[in-house]
């Protein structure tokens, strides 16, 4: 069952405790030109005594970085069921389009005029969003899903601003959200109000209602939810919000489940963000490079973050600033062009009806999972999901087993661990989302494996307990980690 | 239902903070049913001696291996005291929630709002409707 093996596992020092004095990668020629004196051109600024640099070989730091990389959990290894991340396969055609030099290479300051088949990819880029959204226009400017929520939210002040509407402080926010609604809030200067789920984890009319009033700006909300259910009552939502004169931000972190087959626009959201790694199978790199585009309806178009790419009547495309209402610009350039590029060749190499497909395929997924393992695992909102499914930890209480403990177990069995104690209004939830990609195979090796956890977990808690067991380090202490860090190297000599 | 220490002498807020009458005002903390919910806890904000709290105002945070709860306040009135040995030590928090653990002294602007608070048996009747709610 398990598809893990011990292999060849290296261990590995840090590159500090690997360097030897006088140890050196490459060999410098003599010096063949007149040498200038380094203090007269520096002054004070001259280094009394060298940088304490690690001193390796050119092999030292290759095996050093090597091996490290073979510590990497990747969805190119294995399935990686990290619930509300969208672990989404990255196919290598994107890598090998964002490659081509014309596109790859184009700098930042190139004048429009000379990239104009770039210009015309975001522009097209724009445009498939805004469609497969609902939304009347879509930029492309934030580098992050969690600049383009702050955008969005900016948005919605200055649209307030401008009709003097000076009264609205409050957001309200499902509290079911994820941390970066209120975030982008409160950084807007708003207060935040959070509105409680029903028993069906589900935001309901009543709800909304009993929280709005005339100074509430907006309301926040993620469709599917992160408990992976459908928000059935979000057309009624929307009216309320809008009758009391706030604004809908939906929150585009779970956009993969709709694709092809709901649109917010539709269901009345005003401003929302895509996040083209979750959505559109760009990389989620080590913490980037983001690209969070933010779509607006009619009413905020005048408040789009500046520069828009804009088609003139010739048919050429050019950078518009000029756009007295804009929240002005989001950094320095255009974003990360290059994620930009690969969304842009996985919708066309997946068309329209490809894209339905991957939405129907996520959420076939999730629901062939939750039905296999909700025997084994207390479901605490039982019923159909989305792209995803929560699970919690309550069923397997009398053994003192907990969702930690699940999780560091399958990771001896070769998987990366779900999402853990996320979403907050689950006690101990287990948050799965495999993905569209995955086989019937995978799922089901997927699923015996949390079916053979829940049973060793009343047949010997202790394997789960001191789990992982067959990994190069074993349980580590996560509490003292976070209570006494450590958090850079120090040389010896400086304690 | 968990096994939880819930003691007579205290009041209990449904935000699970718990709160003893003192000649100076109240002292607060956390009960040993949310300690034991968050699991290790290793980090707590508190606010400044001499912020004025108004009853159900977020007044600080606690964060554990699992997650980052707000901590509310169960009554109204004046930071007294805040512990600071909570900032290099807040396991005090899991070992001793009741005694070394406390976390504010606050004094009192309505008496009537620490009589309004849960007794024992009400909050441990509130903590067993929780756990029967499924989530």
């Amino acid at each position: 069952m398990s598809n893990a093996t011990r292999g060849i596992a290296y261990e590995e020092p840090l590159v500090f405790e690997r360097s030897r004095p006088g140890r050196r990668g490459v060999g410098l020629p003599p010096l063949d030109v007149p040498e200038v004196d380094a203090e007269t051109l520096l002054g004070e600024a001259l280094r009394k005594e060298p940088a304490t640099l690690p001193e390796l070989s050119e092999l030292d730091v290759v095996r050093h970085f090597t091996r490290l990389s073979t510590w990497n959990a990747a969805v190119d290894l294995g399935l990686y069921p990290l619930g509300s991340c969208t672990m989404k396969y990255n196919p290598k055609l994107n890598e090998q389009l964002a490659r081509l030099p014309g596109l790859a290479l184009a700098h930042p300051h190139t004048p429009a005029a000379e990239v104009q088949g770039l210009l015309e990819l975001m522009h097209e880029l724009e445009g498939q969003l805004a469609s497969v959204s609902g939304m009347s226009r879509v930029s492309l400017q934030p580098a992050a899903g969690a600049q383009g929520e702050l955008a969005g939210v900016m948005m919605i002040r200055a649209y307030h601003a401008s009709r003097d509407d000076t009264r609205r402080r409050k957001v309200l926010i499902p509290d079911s959200a994820h941390g970066t609604n209120p975030a982008s809030a409160a950084l807007n200067g708003y207060d935040i109000v959070a509105v409680p789920s029903g028993d069906d984890g589900m935001l309901h009319p009543d709800a909304v209602e009993a929280a709005m009033d005339d100074e509430v700006a907006a309301l926040m909300m993620t469709n599917p939810n992160t408990l992976g259910l459908f928000e059935t009552h979000i057309g009624r939502i929307c009216e309320i919000v809008h009758s009391g004169g706030g604004l809908v931000y939906g929150d585009g972190a779970n956009l993969n489940a709709l694709l092809g087959l709901s649109r917010p626009g539709d269901m009345g959201i005003d401003v929302m963000h895509f996040n083209l790694h979750k959505t559109f199978s760009t990389p989620h790199g080590g913490g980037g490079p983001g690209a969070g585009p933010v779509g607006v309806v009619e009413a905020l178009e005048p408040f789009l973050p500046v520069p828009v790419v804009e088609q003139t009547e010739a048919g050429g495309f050019v950078w518009d600033e000029d756009r007295p209402q804009t929240i002005g610009r989001l950094h320095g350039n255009h974003g990360n062009v290059g994620m930009m590029v690969r969304a842009y060749a996985y919708i066309l190499s997946l068309g329209a009806d490809g894209l339905r497909r991957s939405a129907e395929m996520a959420v076939l997924n999730a629901n062939y999972l939750l039905t296999r393992l909700q025997e084994h695992y207390h479901v605490p909102f039982p019923g159909r999901v989305m792209h995803e499914c929560v699970l919690s930890d309550r069923g397997l209480a009398e053994t003192g087993i907990t969702t930690l403990d699940v999780a560091k177990r399958l990771i001896d069995h070769g998987y990366h661990p779900p999402t853990i104690y996320f979403p907050l209004i689950v006690a101990g939830a287990l948050m799965i989302e495999p993905t569209e990609t995955e086989s019937r195979e995978a799922l089901d090796r997927f699923a015996d494996t949390l079916i053979e956890i829940a049973r060793e977990a009343h047949r010997d808690p202790e394997a789960l307990r001191t789990a992982p067991q067959r990994t190069r380090l074993t349980r580590l202490d996560e509490t003292r980690a976070a209570r006494k860090p450590i958090l850079r190297w120090q040389p010896q000599d400086a304690s | 239902m968990g096994n939880y220490d819930i003691r007579n002498d205290l009041r209990y807020s449904k935000e699970d903070e718990w709160v003893r009458s003192e000649a100076k005002g109240v002292t607060i903390g956390i009960s040993d049913y949310a300690q034991q919910q968050l699991g290790d806890v290793v980090f707590v904000e508190l606010p400044e001696v001499g912020r004025i709290l108004e009853k159900g105002e977020p007044l600080g945070v606690i964060e554990s291996v699992k997650t980052v709860a707000d901590l509310f306040a169960p009554i109204s009135g004046e930071v007294l005291e805040a512990n600071s040995g909570l900032g290099e030590g807040p396991e005090a928090i899991n070992d001793d929630c009741y005694g070394e653990g406390w976390m504010l002294v606050l004094s009192v602007a309505d008496a009537s709002e620490v009589e309004a608070l849960l007794d024992r048996a009400g909050y441990l009747q509130h903590i067993k409707d929780r756990e029967d709610q499924g989530t």
